[in-house]
């Protein structure tokens, strides 16, 4: 168990620089999730952590020693890989048990904690099958199990929900959410899927283009983004980025800046009403609500989000939206938060 | 396999009667040295000539087995064995370490390195037999086994094929065992090694054959009869001059001969079949 500082991380190949120093601390014990479009650097990271990629400049601490020079053995870590990763011609008690052998640790002790592992993750009826023999899910826990056993200071993930379907993965998700709690290992977690991100996050890394444009817990994130890019990325429908004048003497715009709204805080009332009209597109009935697509007259897309029972506007028909002020958010026009 | 093509009726019975024949055709000569090595010198030379195997089986094979030509058969069975386990073998083994070396390790020169191995397949052993005996000779290594196995044993084919076989395993894996605190060599030794067990079968097969095969270097390497191998012993117990010869000797001899590729293949065929449908990457 063990906290985590990056230190001005850069990382260059060639000329091309990737990552663009980054500063984080991670507390031990801390679920933090690496969240970002990709080729964003976020995976670049991760691997510079494991120890997997070399670091241009900058310091990476754990447990407060550095990093920098040692082989991922040497670190202390266990990283869950995208594709798995399992070694396909050994069990899955071989699989979880290679890398104690390597170790040097005794057999009954490796014994004990691949049973221990396998316990947790449901695994047992499977440790003498081959890894081909398994579901997405199940090799997913063996991948998983293989971390475990080595009982590390870290816990790196490099997208290990991307492979399976969506209904497994809600499940895994909140299974490694469980697992990393009872643990209390500290966790660093790359996704590119910011549902998980929020989901898992003690606080997430929102990265863009080699930059970490927000670090902060996800609901404080999705409130308060600090970056249009920000704004974007976290919340599914995206934040509504409204580029034109609204209705004069409501809210003042500087030249150029723009105001973002989260779907939600917007409500529909007669033409004319409210801040802004805009022309219904189409809907999107979910169930429990309603996605209300439409333009506004300078073009923007907008969309609503309406409480499921609400009758649906009519495509075509012109709706007038009201905001709260308060829950407006100004960025500048180089897409910082205003006044930020 | 069944149904993959439904054909009734006269198509198939004409197209496995051109199997049959096709079959037989190719099967008549190993037949008939079959035969040739059961019968007596005097029954063979007699025509009509015997297409029944006769009764002295087993004193020809003996013969043959224990005193031969020049040198004993088992001897130069020996020698073939020897000559193509120890191609084989390390064949496997050079070429597998260099493959790991130039798909997993930087170093300087490394595609120089690539592309000269690479370049030796246009250099076969007849091309470079002339200057090869010339090193071997000045080496001393003439009627020796290593003069027989050492000029032969590298191989770019095989390195070649490593090294596309290393290729398509995933990065993945090879961080995974790097994170798992596997170094290079016990890295080659747990994964690579048994990920790879299907293509050294299949390389087991193809080079036994080609280092049992070999005549033309066992020819010039060997003048001592005791070194020499089954293939090239053939030919040197085929008569010269007005020496009598004893066909049916010579007919067991190339039955022996060829038996070894054969027990070969069938024994490795189960596990490259089973090595195949088991292989995942």
């Amino acid at each position: 168990m063990a906290d985590i500082k990056l230190e001005a991380i850069r990382k260059s190949y060639g000329r091309a620089e990737v990552i663009h120093g980054i500063d984080a601390e991670i507390a031990d014990g801390e679920f933090i999730v690496i969240v970002g479009p990709s080729g964003c650097g976020k995976s670049t990271l991760l691997r510079m952590v494991a120890g997997l990629e070399t670091i241009t400049s900058g310091d990476i601490r754990i447990g407060g020693r550095v990093v920098n020079k040692l082989e991922p053995r040497e670190r202390d870590i266990a990283m869950v890989f995208q594709n798995y990763a399992l070694y396909p011609h050994m069990s899955v008690f071989d699989n979880m048990a290679y890398g104690l052998k390597i170790a040097n640790v005794p057999k009954p002790e490796i014994a004990e904690r691949v049973a221990e592992a396998a316990r947790m993750l449901e695994l047992e009826p499977y440790l003498d099958r081959k890894p081909r023999q398994l579901s997405g899910g199940q090799r997913q826990r063996v991948a998983m199990g293989r971390a475990i056993v080595r009982k590390p200071a870290v816990f790196l993930f490099d997208e290990p929900l991307s492979n399976l379907d969506a209904k497994l993965r809600v499940q895994m998700r909140l299974e490694i959410k469980a697992l990393q709690r009872k643990l209390g290992i500290t966790a660093l977690y790359v996704t590119h899927d910011q549902v998980e991100a929020m989901t898992l996050a003690d606080r997430m890394i929102v990265m863009n283009a080699g930059v970490a444009e927000q670090i902060g817990a996800p609901l404080e994130v999705y409130a308060n983004p600090a970056t249009l890019f920000v704004a974007g990325f976290i919340g599914s429908p995206p934040m509504n980025v409204i580029r034109q004048e609204i209705r004069p003497g409501r809210a003042a715009l500087a030249p150029g800046a723009v105001i973002g709204v989260r779907p939600e805080h917007i409500d529909l009332v007669v033409p004319g009403a409210g801040l802004i009209d805009f022309d219904v597109g189409f809907c999107e009935p979910l169930g429990a609500e309603t996605l209300v697509h439409g333009t506004t007259d300078a073009g923007d897309s907008l969309v609503v989000r309406i409480d499921g029972e609400t009758p649906l506007p009519e495509a075509g028909t012109r709706i007038g939206l009201e905001i709260d002020p308060a829950r407006i958010l100004t960025f500048d026009p180089d897409g910082r938060r205003a006044g930020g | 396999m069944s149904g993959m093509v439904e054909k009734r009726g006269v198509g198939t019975w004409l197209s496995h009667a051109g199997l049959i024949l096709g079959i037989a055709v190719i099967c008549f000569p190993i037949w008939i040295a079959f035969v040739a090595s059961t019968v007596t010198q005097a029954d063979l030379v007699r025509p009509p000539m015997p297409l029944l195997p006769g009764p002295h089986l087993v004193k020809n094979y003996l013969e043959a087995l224990l005193s031969g030509g020049d040198a004993p058969v088992w001897r130069m069975l020996l020698n073939s064995l020897v000559m193509a386990l120890g191609i084989t073998i390390g064949k496997i083994v050079i070429s597998i370490l260099s493959a790991y070396a130039i798909v997993y390790f930087r170093f300087r020169f490394r595609m120089f390195f690539f592309w000269l191995i690479f370049m030796t397949l246009m250099l076969p052993v007849e091309v470079r037999i002339v200057p090869t005996y010339e090193v071997a000779a000045n080496l001393g290594l003439l009627n020796s086994y290593t003069g027989l196995i050492l000029p032969l044993i590298a191989s770019a084919t095989a390195t070649f094929l490593f090294r596309q076989l290393f290729m398509t395993i995933p990065d993945e894996l090879t961080e995974a065992a790097r994170v798992d605190g596997a170094g290079p060599v016990r890295f080659f030794i747990d994964i690579l090694l048994p990920m790879s067990r299907t293509n050294i079968a299949a390389l087991f097969v193809i080079l036994f054959i080609y280092g049992w095969n070999q005549y033309l270097w066992p020819l010039l390497i060997t003048t001592d009869p005791s070194m020499n191998t089954v293939v090239m012993g053939i030919k040197q117990m085929l008569p010269t001059g007005d020496q009598t010869v004893e066909w049916p000797v010579i007919m067991a001899t190339a039955l022996l001969a060829m038996l070894p590729p054969v027990l070969v293949v069938f024994a490795m065929q189960r596990l490259f079949v089973k090595g195949l449908v088991e292989s995942e990457k």
